[in-house]
């Protein structure tokens, strides 16, 4: 294999810890506006379902909602690589982890617009 | 009056060795053998001609001895005798090859400094008198240039064992930073791709273990804070 000469730059990074940070800003606002609309109806969160059935019955509710777990898997995706990229040396190794991430995240958010809509 | 010091001294001469190991010694300091680097130099002189380590200034200048003192990287000749428990534990800082005891080989640390083209980058014609730099702008290197390079704080960094040939460590980070800080400096555009990248400045994950660290107090984490803003100010 052709050896990395040290020292060069992969042109990239800045973006994975932008998004890292704007995907927890995300977070942080859809916990604060969820907390406070459960707090608004008046219910408590573990409510019976018909309730919950109700709040998710707005759309707003489920754009909100649908936004939160786009940011989650985002913020997940790039923490989680960034634990392979410390602790697992070996390329393939982490082709094949990356990949199973991947399917993985994916699968999750296929399933969030199943469940959501 | 004399004292004397108990210590447990991490060995390792590798043309000899199978492995390393943990020698004990005692040694008697007298009253002006206040630093840690004075009672090594006597169990030199004393008991043991073989302890090998790296001094030179034995002032906090040279940053040539930086060990591991009981858990914890430092400079022997800026670290009392009288503030560490015994027996006092000494290992060589962690993370690099150990040429032979206290000695590392620290050719990976200055490679990641020399990475950074740690010297004023400006190809302006040279103009009659020297460059100046305003008393303000001179303000902003205060609390990086007084890296002594000691690699104290990048072998405390977990990040910097894991990935040192990718990861530059803080003290390369606080030196590109002092270049980007520079008001004489013209390259802040190649200075800041160059450390675009998932590795050479991304893997610090602010565990602020540089920080901790420090011989000469000075903060890595926050210069790296600042190449992130600097990054952001250049991308939004
Ligand atoms: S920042 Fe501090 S610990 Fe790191 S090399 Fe410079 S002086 Fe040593
Ligand atoms: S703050 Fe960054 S550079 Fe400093 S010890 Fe932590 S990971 Fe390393
Ligand atoms: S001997 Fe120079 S820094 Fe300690």
């Amino acid at each position: 294999m052709v050896k990395l000469r040290k020292g060069l730059s992969a042109g990239h990074g800045f973006n994975a810890w932008l998004q890292q940070r704007v995907t927890a800003v995300v977070m942080l606002l859809s916990i604060i506006l969820f907390v406070g609309l459960f707090a608004l109806a008046g219910k408590v969160i573990n409510s019976d379902i018909t309730s919950w059935q109700q709040y998710f019955s707005y759309t707003i509710v489920r754009v909100v909602a649908q936004i939160t777990v786009l940011a989650v898997i985002l913020h997940a995706w790039i923490g989680v690589r960034d634990i392979v990229m410390d602790y697992v040396k070996c390329m393939y190794g982490r082709v094949i982890l990356y990949t199973l991430i991947i399917l993985w995240l994916l699968g999750s958010t296929i399933y969030s617009f199943y469940v959501l809509w | 009056m004399t004292k004397k010091v108990k210590f447990s001294i991490y060995r390792y001469n590798p043309e000899k060795d199978a492995k390393p190991y943990f020698q004990d010694y005692e040694v008697e300091v007298g009253d002006h053998d206040k630093k840690l680097l004075n009672a090594l130099v006597k169990i030199k002189d004393d008991n043991d001609e073989s302890l090998s380590f790296r001094r030179s200034c034995r002032e906090g200048v040279c940053g040539s001895d930086a060990m591991n003192i009981n858990g914890r990287n430092g400079l022997a000749c800026l670290t009392d005798i009288a503030d560490l428990k015994q027996p006092i534990t000494l290992a060589p800082i962690p993370g690099l090859p150990v040429i032979r005891d206290l000695i590392v080989d620290m050719t990976q640390f200055f490679h990641q400094y020399h990475s950074i083209k740690p010297y004023v980058i400006d190809d302006r014609p040279m103009p009659e008198h020297e460059r100046l730099q305003s008393p303000e702008e001179r303000k902003e290197l205060d609390g990086v240039i007084e890296c002594i390079l000691c690699a104290c704080c990048s072998t405390a960094c977990p990040s910097f064992w894991w990935n040192p040939d990718k990861f530059l460590g803080p003290a390369a980070l606080l030196h590109a930073y002092r270049f980007l800080a520079d008001s004489r400096d013209q390259a802040t555009n190649e200075r800041l791709d160059n450390l675009n990248d998932p590795y050479r400045l991304f893997r610090c994950h602010t565990i602020m273990n540089c920080v901790d660290v420090c011989p000469k107090h000075l903060n890595p984490t926050r210069a790296i804070s600042r190449i992130k803003e600097t990054m952001l100010a250049r991308n939004v």
